[in-house]
């Protein structure tokens, strides 16, 4: 089953290095000074447990690769983060909306995890679920804010809405790699964790006066590697240093 | 020395961010052992990505090699995850003085994780006529406050 476990690790660390490297590019442009802090914060809550997660991947898979060489020496087709981390911020509205249809997923997600039978597994679900509780309630009320907003911020919040709601089947994506976990009770079954997300979702876009995509083809192809264009100019940016420089330390 | 004497002198080490309580206090400090002549600290990290992590790490490795033990292994643990629970009275009353509000319930009590905590009292006046500021402040583990009453800006220690 290890095999299977560095698998699946890998696509939890990756998401969560994308999303949390996509909210780092807020530092220095918030919309305001709190929003700076926050996002950033928030930033670091997700490369935090990247860091954790890779690290664990490397001891699993035993070939000594650390959380840097997983992180820094892989190309997109090695990649297997959702679709929605690697969208672009856009404006404000978009980053919110993406934290907000990510942190609605997660708060699930690493609730069922924590449940897990692997006790490392376990342990950082326990720790990062105590900061998506923060996470989601800080989307939330900005999701409440724009869209009961202005027409300006429902407009651009709707717009956001209809540009990126075709990446959140991304989040769902599963295969055979996932069922022996399952079986084991590794991992979480997504099917009930998908009807809790779209349940909240529902309830979040009615509350913000926003409009539910209809009959949306939903983007998928993570779990082979395959991304939108944007994962490659991340990659480029984020590893840059570490490909110049080939074991540069601190 | 014996892990009781490493874990006095390791108990002297402040927080790098809120240097008026030490690493102990925070609860950061979880396990001192000797495997063969090294010398194995465990610590655990308020937040997952708390950047504070890697300071600690080398004052706990500088003090112990001042005081002659060479071979030290700093090990960060997630599990059990870190809460304010763990925070004694005593070094709640020095956040205080700190101008840090302190958490005041414990985060087994549900209403911390719904809302927001309820009553925040001003560190400097002691009012209860306190308003959000914001939810992230400067650091992972603190969000920022205002006192309606002596108005002044405060950091209140996050309940977690």
């Amino acid at each position: 089953m290890e095999k299977q476990l560095f698998n699946y690790l890998l696509r939890l660390a990756d998401s969560s290095l994308i999303l949390g490297h996509r909210l780092s590019e807020w530092c220095g442009h918030g919309p305001v000074l709190e929003e700076d802090i926050a996002l950033t914060n928030i930033a670091l809550d997700f490369v935090g447990r990247t860091n954790s997660l890779y690290e664990y991947a490397g001891k699993v898979e035993g070939k000594g690769r650390t959380e840097d060489d997983l992180a820094y020496l892989r190309t997109e087709r090695e990649f297997f983060n959702n679709l929605l981390s690697e969208q672009p911020n856009g404006d404000y509205a978009q980053t919110i909306l993406r934290q907000y249809l990510t942190d609605a997923f997660e708060i699930h997600f690493y609730e069922a995890l924590t449940k897990s039978k692997d006790e490392t597994l376990a342990g950082i679900a326990a720790k990062s679920l105590k900061e998506i509780q923060y996470h989601l309630r800080h989307s939330s009320s900005w999701m409440l804010r724009l869209g009961d907003g202005t027409k300006e911020s429902n407009t651009r919040l709707q717009n956001s809405l209809n540009e990126i709601y075709r990446f959140t089947g991304s989040l769902f994506e599963t295969d055979e790699n996932d069922s022996v976990l399952i079986a084991g009770g590794i991992v979480p079954e997504l099917t009930g964790i998908q009807q809790q997300w779209q349940k909240d979702v529902d309830t979040m876009l009615e509350k913000a006066m926003l409009n539910k995509p209809e009959n949306v083809w939903m983007q998928k192809g993570c779990l082979q590697g395959k991304h939108t264009e944007n994962l490659g100019y991340i990659l480029a940016e984020m590893q840059s240093l570490h490909r110049a420089y080939p074991g540069v330390n601190w | 020395m014996t892990t009781k004497e490493v874990k006095t002198l390791l108990s002297q080490i402040p927080d790098p961010e809120i240097p008026v309580i030490t690493i102990e206090e925070l609860g950061i400090l979880r396990d001192v052992s000797f495997e063969n002549d090294e010398c194995v600290v465990t610590i655990t990290p308020t937040y997952s990505g708390c950047p504070a992590m890697k300071a600690i790490e080398q004052d706990i490795t500088a003090l112990l090699k001042e005081n002659g033990i060479e071979k030290v292994k700093v090990k960060s643990v997630f599990s059990p995850a870190w809460t304010t629970d763990w925070l004694t009275e005593v070094a709640k009353e020095k956040l205080r003085k700190y101008g840090i509000s302190p958490p005041a319930k414990t985060s087994s009590d549900k209403s911390i994780l719904t809302g927001i905590q309820k009553v925040v009292k001003c560190p400097l006046c002691n009012s209860e006529n306190t308003e959000l500021v914001s939810q992230f402040g400067s650091t992972a583990c603190k969000a920022l406050y205002k006192c309606k009453d002596c108005l002044e800006p405060f950091d209140l220690f996050k309940c977690h």
